[in-house]
């Protein structure tokens, strides 16, 4: 099957040519397969939301070359084929539940009878069709996100870009929200690239963990999960589960070495 | 029901506490009528003027709404303009800003000697000014401070400028603009009363609380300033009612 994502030789530097200030992302090579969870985990400042936004075409790469289901990020994006979900839910605080679900739909120009049905749908893959004409201060922040998922996906993209989208939430809630996502990304069957801090939640969700490491942002080390589905709370308490968490642990210190070394 | 007496009652006591007072020191400590008169006296003299002071009040309020009107149109419009393009945002903004600390109201005698003293258009053009420059400053924040993510989500659908404009900036942008109504309300009513201060018909509530004074009826300009605060109040919740109803969504007003 030919690669959703591939990243050749990108590099992203920012500041200007004659003065560059912080080289974000650093020789890049990666292929993502159609189907995959991949996350990407490193310190801060590490380049791994740098380089989310520039799968994204949020951000232009300085050079090398990117492309989305053989097209350009510029292309895949004006074609809809991204879904994005921040760290905040970033819900519209006017629009109830539902609508804000619909709001790809009704900028992609999707009939209003069309839009409603869909949404409900992607509210109901959420456990949040109770809810559709709430307002968004009404709800709680995993509900929040909940929501943002849905919208994310209303409009069947094929690949999600997530960005620490449950970075502000307690760890239990967060632990649940890992299991629904799980649920979510075998049911609708799309490309999820994932950007974390923690360590369990990168080794639970995907099926290859991305290493990466600070200034300059590189890659390291590209970690395949190999953990039976249905993924569960056993799973997390898996000897295989602590043996993954602990390569992933060991490969983002071996970074840290390298940086310090150079 | 009872959650709402709990909120009214405190606010109606201290009310009712400092009229009161009002009348009793007043009349213990013998101050003069000309100097203070007591709130039974301005009753009394507002039950005998009512007719006149009524007429002025129309007059004054239908010059205040309508340069709320006009200058907050104008603030609106002059806002829009500046989100979708950039520079001229840049050129006018910081003008605004040093405009807006200026004392407009000390123009009413040249605004009043352009458009003719006893002419409404005087005071609805110095109400119009005076509320622009809150309007557009107020509405410029609500269009520019949007949470960046929110914009990136626009574009990761592909959406027009003109589409990030209409289902991002403007929604945002209500709060704001309420903010500036009720800011501008209070100021049209201000406004319209000092202009007439200035001159203007004798049926007006600035022009008959200065010639009151000027004759020592204090309690009947008394009188007049009470319709007058009674005016404004009445435009300020006439405001917070339609946001209830216009953005039932925003935190402030959800109770």
């Amino acid at each position: 099957m030919a690669p959703v994502v591939t990243l050749k030789n990108v590099n992203k530097v920012f500041g200007t040519a004659a003065k560059p200030t912080t080289v974000a992302l650093k020789d890049i090579n990666l292929e993502i397969q159609p189907r995959e969870f991949i996350s990407l985990i490193g310190p801060s400042g590490c380049g791994k939301s740098t380089l989310l936004r520039t799968i994204g075409d949020l951000i232009e790469p300085t050079d090398g070359a990117l492309t989305v289901n053989g097209k350009s990020a510029r292309e895949a994006r004006t074609n809809r084929e991204y879904g994005m979900v921040f760290q905040a839910p970033v819900l519209f605080d006017w629009r109830t539940v539902i609508k804000n679900v619909e709001l790809p739909l009704e900028v992609m120009r999707v009939p209003s009878s069309e839009r409603a049905a869909k949404a409900r749908e992607m509210l109901k893959l959420v456990e949040l069709e109770k809810f559709e004409k709430h307002y968004p201060h009404q709800l709680s922040g995993g509900m929040q996100q909940r929501v943002a998922i849905a919208r994310a996906l209303a409009f069947r993209p094929g690949l999600l870009l997530m960005d620490e989208p449950f970075g502000a939430l307690d760890e239990i809630t967060r632990e649940r929200m890992n299991a629904e996502l799980l649920r979510i990304w075998q049911e609708t069957q799309t490309t999820v690239i994932f950007v974390t801090h923690s360590i369990p939640e990168a080794v639970f969700l995907s099926t290859r963990v991305v290493v990466m490491s600070a200034r300059p942002g590189r890659i390291t080390e590209v970690i395949a999960v190999d953990l039976p589905y249905p993924r569960n709370i056993e799973t997390r308490e898996s000897p295989r589960f602590f043996q993954l968490v602990t390569a992933v642990r060991e490969g983002l210190r071996k970074g840290e070495a390298m940086r310090v070394a150079s | 029901m009872n959650e709402r007496l709990q909120r009214v009652a405190p606010p109606l006591i201290v009310f009712v506490c400092v009229v009161v007072l009002w009348e009793v020191l007043v009349r213990a400590l013998r101050i003069p009528q000309f100097l203070l008169p007591v709130p039974t006296a301005i009753i009394q003299a507002l039950g005998e003027t009512l007719g006149v002071v009524f007429s002025s009040a129309v007059y004054t309020f239908r010059s205040a709404v309508l340069g709320f009107a006009l200058g907050c149109a104008a603030g609106i419009l002059v806002a829009l303009a500046t989100a979708r393009w950039t520079t001229v945002r840049e050129g006018l903004m910081p003008l605004a800003i040093a405009v807006n600390s200026v004392p407009i109201l000390a123009f009413a005698p040249i605004v009043n000697n352009w458009f003719g003293t006893v002419n409404p258009t005087s005071k609805i053009v110095i109400v119009a000014i005076i509320t622009f420059f809150p309007m557009m400053i107020n509405m410029v924040r609500g269009l520019t401070l949007v949470e960046s993510n929110k914009l990136e989500l626009m574009r990761s659908y592909a959406a027009t400028p003109f589409e990030a404009v209409r289902k991002v900036r403007v929604p945002n942008s209500l709060p704001y603009m309420f903010n500036a109504f009720k800011v501008c309300s209070t100021l049209s009513v201000i406004g319209a009363i000092v202009a007439e201060y200035f001159g203007g018909p004798r049926v007006s509530l600035g022009v008959y609380i200065l010639q009151e004074a000027k004759l020592f009826r204090f309690d009947n300009a008394w009188a007049a300033i009470i319709i007058a605060a009674l005016m404004g109040i009445v435009f300020y919740l006439v405001i917070i009612t339609v946001e209830r109803i216009a953005i039932p969504w925003h935190a402030s007003v959800d109770k």
